[in-house]
């Protein structure tokens, strides 16, 4: 929509969002990310359930099987998602979907995307030689995307369903590209896919930072020394409230650059750059100080919230250094740095 | 969601900005000439245009203006640079009166305050009573037909040029706090009140004004006896709709990169090539966005009609921290060149940023400091016990 100055959900977004959070709540407790975890860091029984409700085709052209949603209700589902550290590439999978919609030529299987029978993914970053190394859901993903040089390329069916042992156990793995063939998706249409792919991030680091902030106040109003509940001290207090504030506002961005996106705004993608970086620093400051508040408990892996740390280190560094996003920001705003190559 | 403002207000926009560029630019800025950021012709200007009482209900004699639109006048005044101290007072002001004033407040005063004509100050904190504002202990006692009121305040800004002071005063010490405050408009040419200058460590100046039998009638009583409480919930009301400080950081960080860019350092090299100024830039500019987020999202809760608090405490919050990073970064960048103040020739950009790092302190400070904030962020928002 344009020109009503909305920004909270509105009763439609509510709804979904009701919704999938019931499905997370019930299908995707902390004991199902533990046991994805022990695999390839992808829980194939919660993508079928996910699908089976419509999600991974939810933002795709009604024309290609898809339900024709905007990008902000995808959104609504991603907060949530992040909220429960779900093991599904949720967010890969739908932006490599909608990348292969807009490139067309691919109706066949942009529908299997959309049914969720096969599983996509992107290489976020440019592949060396013949490989892309460390792909998100490259473990598990049949469909692969990279962007090298100017052009963009598919390739199908090299899943070694094994991840790399990594930070937060997510199905992180190598991927082979040499069989890639191009497609018809040029420069800006690959960088408006990681854009996507930056915003909806941005908007799960909200849901994982929110979650992240509950659990811990609610340990702290539970857990009693020098003969007082431990929420009463100020100190902790200000910590988290200087947590909440932070991911209120990246919430407020992230939902802004998802908009931005849809409705083609111009600085969509300053917007979308923007918001990953600051819902990414918001949510590990608000995971390092649920740890902190949590004692020695917080650091032990019986205690959920130590999930919660390493998720937040893991999302954003799939892309890269976080210095180097800053950079590139400072690129597009300030031109490139006088004297470098 | 939807990030973008209704066609009208973006027309709005467009009027404040062609306002702003007709009546405004920064050489008026003149912060050494009585201590304010006050600029006489663009309050008279703001009068003229009837803003000053924009975001007053027009059936109380204001002009009716939404949310969206005082966010958006306050937005474009403060990325012009132009002061919104007296605008914000003056609507608060006029607000209270037109709810809460007798009559002969709302004939007098009201109308002088709206035509830009008297300008008025705040008289809430004391030397006893900052952040523990219902405390105050300005004692205001019926004599007869009259009011006696002696005390004292702090940080009554603006006062050396204003013609009144909102006055919180004590009028019952036994109840409790907030049920004994009733607030008084007091004209500075009553006899018994000696304004002093406060000056502080940023140029502009503040006073401390004291009140020695000062005689009132009960005509300059606002509000019911005892009822100041109810009296202050009109103030935070309006405060929502004009409170600024949502946008202090874009100049600072405008003449920032304007220095980085166009001076060079002792090696050859400017500053914006320095990766390490860079991301700090990119940075500051990330937290300009966050604050215009919680800027129209508290719009927008005005503009339903939604009660709202810890909305304003983290928006108040947030934007004063960053502020204050931005104004230290920035400042830094600059080294030694950075020392010169507004009274240099050689100070870059006017001293802006260097009278900006010294201003920067009071903005986390006046209006709820940064720990009251907080303290209403954990209570409020995410439902932690009352810690004091």
């Amino acid at each position: 929509m344009i020109g009503l100055m909305r920004t909270r959900y509105s009763e439609d977004e509510v709804a979904v969002r009701d919704a999938f959070f019931d499905f997370f709540a019930n299908e995707c407790p902390t004991t199902t990310v533990r046991a994805a975890a022990e695999g390839t860091g992808f829980d194939p029984a919660l993508w079928s359930s996910l699908a089976a409700m419509g999600a991974p085709g939810m933002a795709l052209p009604e024309s290609l099987g898809g339900a024709g949603a905007a990008l902000t209700d995808l959104a609504v589902v991603a907060d949530v998602a992040g909220a429960h550290l779900a093991p599904v590439p949720l967010i890969e999978h739908a932006v490599t979907a909608r990348a292969l919609a807009r490139a067309g030529g691919h109706d066949d299987l942009v529908a299997e995307l959309a049914e969720g029978s096969t599983l996509a993914t992107l290489a976020l970053r440019p592949p060396t030689g013949d490989t892309a190394r460390l792909v998100p859901a490259g473990a598990v993903a049949d469909v692969l995307l990279h962007h090298c040089d100017g052009v963009t390329s598919s390739s199908r069916g090299n899943a070694p369903g094994i991840k790399l042992p990594n930070t937060a156990d997510l199905p992180l793995a190598h991927r082979v590209i040499s069989d890639a063939t191009a497609i018809e998706l040029d420069t800006d249409g690959w960088n408006r896919t990681v854009d996507e792919w930056r915003a909806l991030t941005a908007v799960a680091y909200v849901g994982l930072a929110k979650r992240a902030i509950e659990i811990g106040v609610a340990y702290t109003k539970e857990r009693i020394q020098f003969g007082v509940l431990i929420g009463t001290f100020q100190a902790l207090q200000h910590g988290f409230a200087d947590a909440a504030t932070s991911v209120e506002g990246a919430h407020l961005l992230a939902q802004r650059a998802v908009w931005a996106l849809e409705t083609e705004q111009p600085g969509a993608s300053r917007l979308a750059g923007m918001a990953l970086l600051f819902a990414a620093e918001s949510a590990r400051f608000a995971a390092d100080r649920s740890v902190q508040y949590h004692g020695g408990y917080g650091f032990s892996e019986e205690y959920d919230v130590q999930l919660y740390h390493r998720h937040a280190t893991a999302w954003i560094l799939q892309l890269g250094d976080p210095a180097a996003e800053y950079a590139r920001l400072a690129d597009a705003e300030f031109g490139p740095v006088m004297g470098a190559a | 969601m939807d990030f973008s403002f209704p066609p009208e207000v973006e027309a709005f926009r467009t009027e404040v900005k062609a306002f702003l560029a007709d009546n405004f630019d920064e050489s008026m800025l003149d912060v050494t000439h009585d201590g304010t950021m006050h600029v006489p012709e663009l309050h008279a200007a703001l009068a003229a245009e009837g803003w000053l009482a924009g975001p007053v209900p027009k059936e109380l004699g204001g002009g009716g203006r939404t949310a969206l639109e005082s966010i958006v006048l306050n937005e474009e005044m403060q990325l012009a640079r132009a002061p919104i101290d007296a605008m914000g007072v003056t609507v608060i002001t006029a607000a209270i009166l037109m709810e809460h004033g007798s009559d002969h407040l709302k004939e007098t005063v009201v109308p002088a305050l709206l035509n830009g004509e008297a300008l008025t100050s705040f008289g809430y904190t004391e030397p006893e009573s900052g952040s523990d504002v219902a405390a105050a202990a300005t004692k205001a006692v019926k004599d007869g037909d009259e009011w006696a009121i002696n005390g004292a305040k702090m940080w009554t800004t603006m006062a050396h040029i204003a013609d009144y002071v909102i006055l919180l005063t004590r009028t019952d010490p036994d109840v409790p706090k907030h049920k004994g405050l009733t607030f008084f408009l007091v004209p500075f040419d009553t006899p018994g009140i000696e304004i002093q200058p406060v000056p502080t460590m940023a140029t502009e100046r503040s006073n401390a004004t004291f009140y020695d039998d000062v005689r009132l009638s009960d005509d300059w009583r606002v509000g019911e006896v005892n009822g100041g409480w109810a009296v202050m919930k009109t103030a935070l009301k309006y405060e929502r709709g004009v409170a600024g400080g949502q946008f202090m950081s874009p100049p600072v960080i405008d003449a920032g990169i304007d220095w980085a860019t166009n001076h060079e350092r002792a090696d050859g090299t400017r500053p914006i090539d320095d990766l390490a100024v860079r991301e700090r830039l990119i940075r500051a500019q990330i937290d300009v966005e966050v604050c215009r987020g919680f800027a129209y999202h508290c719009a927008d809760l005005a503009n339903e009609g939604a009660m709202f608090g810890v909305e304003g405490s983290m928006t108040k919050l947030f934007a004063s921290e960053t502020f204050k990073r931005h104004c230290r970064e920035i400042h830094d960048m600059m080294g030694a060149e950075g020392l010169l103040t507004l009274e240099s020739p050689e100070a870059h950009h006017g001293g802006l940023i260097e009278e900006a790092l010294r201003h920067s302190p009071v903005t986390a400070i006046y209006g709820g400091t940064s720990e009251i904030n907080r303290n209403m962020v954990a209570e409020g928002f995410l439902g932690l016990p009352r810690a004091r």
